[in-house]
């Protein structure tokens, strides 16, 4: 089992958990699949993204992105499509804000590149639970397009409790579900934005970034986690501040290898 | 030069360009990556570790740009008032029991409080 469902995974779940990813397709009947109270298949994950405590953070973030998609002049539509195409609020923000700015496209792209780097180990943790032998590649196709932080963390948390045949449709169901709101957030903040006043608009803009560092101190499980991110909090602006080139693709490779290495260490004196 | 040529070339269209350019394939990229490694890899594996702390640091690396190089709106606080606020929802985090909207929704009003008592536009 991956790490979406340490910490806020209920005691019930354990139960039915399934004893790794790759158990065998016949190992559905070894243990008794507890329902979830809004059902399974594509419904159920519709339900179950409307209900996740996560659809506030969404909301919020995307509103938030409407906002600096429209202080930094780009049309709605771009705006929007942002949402649908790349579907990752960092990569969104790093996006609007370089491109905004006139940044150099290749160097948009290794920002945009290496910040969506962690959706490559979420999408490998979660295929494997979804799949079964007559899985078709389509559905994984979209499955993988749906994976962004809080759909992967709620899909994490839930899919252990959907029968294995319908977690495809649960796990497409709650990202549209996401995906919609944020669609629809996005809208609302870009309409927002060229309304409210500055005061409000600055809260909105402060928004994104203040739910993707307590995210991810939340989430934080391992002594990597916690080297990365306070490497990252101090790296990036301190290069920056240096007139460092790509001072952003730098922090990562900087700030993941000091994890890793603290990481290895802390196991190496256990 | 070539890329001012394509640009105007591509006139109005150019923006929509660079979405799908630098946008969506340097995304999607590893998404795609994802389905084809997932067959057999482990997921506990060294290299998920390290690609999984290079994303954190990445993640946590805008977030202290965007807070000490505040864009738009953002920008008429002072950096003070955006590091002070971040702190105050750090506080209410770790009060409210690692709360993750206690925290946002703090540091969101705060730097607007301070927006409102130090100045802005």
């Amino acid at each position: 089992m991956a790490e979406g469902g340490r910490g806020d995974a209920d005691p019930e779940s354990v139960l039915d958990h399934p004893p790794s990813a790759s158990s065998t397709p016949s190992g559905q009947s070894a243990f008794v699949t507890v329902p979830l109270p809004y059902g399974s298949g594509f419904l159920g994950g519709l339900r179950g993204g409307a209900t996740s405590i996560y659809m506030v953070t969404v909301v919020g973030a995307y509103v938030s992105i409407g906002a600096l998609g429209h202080d930094f002049g780009f049309p709605l539509a771009w705006t929007v499509l942002t949402s649908l195409l790349v579907w990752a609020a960092p990569a969104q923000v790093i996006l609007i804000s370089a491109l905004g700015t006139g940044a150099a496209p290749l160097e948009v792209a290794v920002a945009v590149g290496l910040s969506s780097m962690r959706l490559l180990p979420m999408v490998v943790a979660l295929l494997p639970l979804v799949r079964t032998p007559r899985t078709r590649a389509r559905g994984v196709l979209v499955t993988a397009h749906f994976t962004a932080i809080s759909m992967w963390i709620e899909v994490m948390r839930l899919l252990p409790r959907v029968p294995r045949e319908a977690r495809i449709g649960f796990a497409n169901g709650l990202g549209t579900c996401l995906m919609g709101a944020a669609i629809a957030a996005t809208v609302a903040g870009y309409h927002l934005a060229q309304t409210l006043p500055g005061l409000l608009v600055a809260g909105l803009l402060f928004f994104s970034p203040m739910s993707f560092l307590f995210s991810a101190l939340r989430n934080a499980r391992i002594a990597a986690d916690w080297v990365a991110l306070v490497a990252g909090l101090v790296l990036a602006p301190l290069l920056a501040w240096r007139g460092v080139d790509l001072d952003l693709m730098w922090t990562g490779i900087v700030g993941g290898t000091m994890a890793y290495a603290a990481q290895r260490l802390r196991e190496a004196f256990r | 030069m070539t890329h001012d040529l394509a640009m105007s070339a591509l006139g109005e269209w150019a923006p929509y360009a660079m979405l799908i350019l630098v946008g969506f394939l340097p995304t999607e990229l590893w998404r795609m990556v994802g389905v084809v490694l997932a067959h057999g890899l482990d997921e506990e594996s060294q290299v998920i570790m390290f690609a999984r702390a290079t994303a954190t640091a990445l993640l946590t690396g805008v977030v202290g740009k965007l807070v000490i190089f505040a864009p738009g709106a953002l920008a008429s606080v002072s950096v003070t008032v955006r590091v002070g606020a971040t702190v105050l929802g750090l506080v209410a985090y770790l009060l409210a029991r690692r709360s993750v909207l206690a925290g946002v929704v703090v540091a969101t009003l705060a730097v607007m409080a301070g927006m409102a008592l130090f100045g802005g536009r």
